[in-house]
């Protein structure tokens, strides 16, 4: 009773409630635009000014030139720089950086698939917390650290080669690192050394997706798959891997743009060829060549914008 | 608000600057309370890594200066800081310091205040990467050498020349170098391939291993392409080189006597030698900031690392040589005559200084090849090319 007394007696126009908060509150709601004004001013100003303007900057260093005799920056526009990037020296740093990227996501899709497949089927209850837990543990230790074990497993008289030693397969070893180019002195010395780490450190980012790519296709299909007389690899073909592509291709974004910038693991495991961001990190240093440093940070950028668009005529935005 | 405030601390910052500009100050007055230092890791330690590594806390006692350091890892760091400017001293490698002078960012320094300059090693009161025209930039502070580190199991004797790491040949246990040695990933090892060939081919005319024209640089290129099949994996990083020591095979490398005292230290079997085509080697030098906010300060701490335990302990700490003499014997810290002996005190004439190449040079009518295709070209070499 006391209640509708209370409503009877106040007007259905409210008085102005005081206070600064309460005026910017009431402001707000007269205004919605000027809300959402006030929300994305931030975020497209990190966007507009720090994120697209310092790109920006990097991209018209990359059209000055080095001047041959002096070493300093000449400020006039000029293709010089990108005709230094096919020099035969360059374009190796290049190739060898796109052929890696590129095969690390292969070698981290194959890997992946099965491990997430399980955890989308099979795994429940504790064993799917196990598998989060098992996937995303490497990611809670540090790069580094993590880097530098591998170094001790793939070193010349590290424990690879020691257990290769007992099992008697030490000539399988040698027989590969007899190879060219994926071979040299020990694992550890060799691009395959390279490649198994990269593979291990980005691997969890190939998992995730396949995996939430897996659980979304409902299982009646692959049911009515078998039931019209298909064969479990044509199930496969026709059906799941089809299905699982979106999540393969958004997992190999990110397996293939993160080996295209790291330098840190081919500094500690290889042997000591350059990859792209290890070009760029000397170059723009005492060498203070920044114009051939950027042009070589453009590669990437291109690389990816053509992977990007190759993955969205896939599918691979379209669950977004 | 925070806006006006950085705005007055900036604008104050400048006044305080402006007044002290350019003045070389003709005595040491009262301490300002505090110094602050650009440095190398590992340069100014105040006994947190280890205890028994402390020179800066009798220091803060005496002259009631408050030490504050902030570490660069590279000269281009130090430089870049140095421009930025609110330092006031800083420890400049000679690829630095002579960019500093250049550039007016270090001031001049009056030697009479510093009551232990006489006391400075005679090879390095006026070394050219500090003087300019007879005018002090700085006082010494540490060098040393790149010596020949070498596995003692393999080298009954210590190797005489860099040749077991420039060219394929059997080593004294009769297996070849190929794949057992290393190199320097950095630019600056054309300089060693250079000064190799100073003494092996002298038909090319070679004065300086940092002052190189075409001929000379392309042949300095040549010897290390035919290295590049020797080595394995090239070192930048003091630590991998100590584990590729022990763990990939590795037994003769160019190394810094940092890495070959830590070995030692684990009873690994290495050692370390002055070859006879000489070494290259880096000098360090503390210079003041042109528009040093606490010049006393920074005085006091100049005289303080000559003349206290800072040497001795500091050349035991990094491996390097102390720029005062004395320190080695003197038992003002923990060094020892052996242990500059070992870090290579006495090779001082077999060293050749780093500077940074440019295309001006004595001695090669301002013909060399500047520092930026040493880059390009070295990432080229190491590439296979």
């Amino acid at each position: 009773m006391s209640t509708s007394a209370a409503i009877a007696s106040t007007s259905a126009v409210l008085p102005r409630r005081g206070g600064v908060l309460n005026a910017l509150s009431d402001a707000f709601w007269r205004n919605p635009r000027l809300l959402l004004f006030l929300m994305l001013a931030p975020p497209v100003l990190w966007l507009g000014v720090v994120y697209l303007g310092s790109l920006f900057a990097l991209l018209l260093q990359s059209f000055f030139s080095i001047d041959e005799f002096s070493g300093l920056i000449n400020r006039e526009f000029t293709l010089k720089t990108y005709g230094e990037l096919l020099l035969p020296s360059n374009m190796d740093i290049m190739i060898r950086t796109v052929v890696m990227a590129a095969s690390v996501t292969i070698a981290s899709a194959i890997v992946a698939f099965p491990i997430a497949y399980f955890a989308a089927r099979y795994a429940r209850g504790k064993w799917k917390a196990l598998f989060y837990l098992g996937v995303m543990l490497p990611l809670w230790s540090s790069y580094l650290v993590k880097v530098y074990a591998w170094k001790l497993i793939l070193a010349k008289e590290g424990i690879l080669t020691w257990a290769l030693d007992k099992l008697h397969l030490t000539w399988l070893l040698d027989a590969w690192l007899s190879l060219p180019v994926v071979g040299g002195n020990s694992l550890s010395v060799s691009f395959t050394g390279t490649f198994i780490v990269f593979v291990y450190v980005w691997l969890p980012f190939m998992i995730l997706p396949i995996q939430a790519a897996l659980e979304r296709v409902p299982g009646n299909l692959i049911e009515a798959s078998a039931d019209l007389g298909a064969s479990p690899a044509q199930t496969f073909r026709n059906v799941l891997f089809p299905l699982a592509l979106p999540g393969i291709i958004a997992g190999s974004i990110f397996t293939f743009s993160l080996t295209l910038g790291d330098y840190i693991i081919p500094q500690i495991i290889g042997n000591s060829q350059y990859f792209i961001g290890q070009a760029v990190y000397s170059l723009q240093g005492t060498a203070g060549n920044i114009p051939l440093a950027a042009a070589f940070t453009v590669v990437p950028i291109v690389v990816m914008g053509i992977y990007l668009w190759m993955a969205r005529r896939m599918g691979a935005f379209d669950a977004l | 608000m925070q806006a006006f405030m950085k705005t007055c601390t900036a604008l104050a910052l400048i006044l305080s600057f402006t007044a002290h500009a350019g003045a070389q100050i003709k005595e040491i007055g009262k301490a300002e309370g505090q110094v602050t230092i650009v440095a190398w890791p590992g340069y100014i330690e105040r006994g947190e890594t280890d205890k028994n590594f402390d020179w800066v806390t009798k220091f803060e006692q005496a002259s009631g200066c408050k030490v504050n350091v902030k570490t660069a890892n590279t000269s281009d760091e130090m430089v870049a800081l140095m421009n930025e400017g609110g330092f006031d001293l800083v420890t400049a490698s000679g690829d630095a310091s002579l960019r500093l002078v250049a550039g007016k960012r270090v001031q001049p320094i009056n030697v009479d205040l510093i009551k232990s300059w006489p006391n400075v090693d005679d090879r390095l009161k006026n070394a050219p990467w500090h003087t300019v025209d007879g005018v002090h930039y700085g006082v010494p502070y540490m060098w040393g050498p790149n010596v020949l580190m070498y596995n003692t199991n393999v080298f009954k004797e210590a190797p005489t020349s860099w040749k077991v790491v420039f060219e394929p040949m059997d080593l004294p246990d009769g297996k070849p170098n190929a794949g057992r040695v290393q190199a320097y990933d950095g630019p600056i090892h054309i300089a060693d391939a250079a000064q190799y060939l100073m003494a092996h081919k002298p038909e090319l005319g070679i004065k300086s291993p940092y002052e190189l024209n075409e001929d000379q640089y392309k042949a300095a290129l040549d010897l290390l392409r035919e290295q590049r099949k020797l080595v394995g994996r090239y070192w930048h990083d003091a630590f991998i080189q100590i584990d590729d020591f022990k763990n990939e095979g590795v037994v003769a490398s160019g190394s810094w006597p940092f890495q070959v005292n830590l070995l030692k230290g684990e009873k690994q079997p290495v050692g370390s030698t002055f070859p006879e085509e000489g070494v290259t080697g880096w000098a360090d030098t503390t210079m003041m900031s042109v528009d040093s906010a606490n010049p006393n300060c920074a005085y006091m701490w100049m005289e303080h690392t000559l003349s206290s335990n800072l040497q001795s302990d500091l050349s035991v700490w990094f491996g390097a040589n102390p720029s005062v003499p004395a320190a080695c014997t003197d038992g003002s810290g923990q060094q020892t005559k052996e242990g500059c002996s070992a870090n290579g005190f006495d090779n001082f004439d077999k060293v050749h200084f780093w500077t940074t190449p440019t295309t001006k040079c004595a001695s090669q009518n301002d013909a060399c090849v500047p520092y930026y295709r040493w880059v390009s070209d070295y990432i080229g070499v190491i590439g296979g090319r």
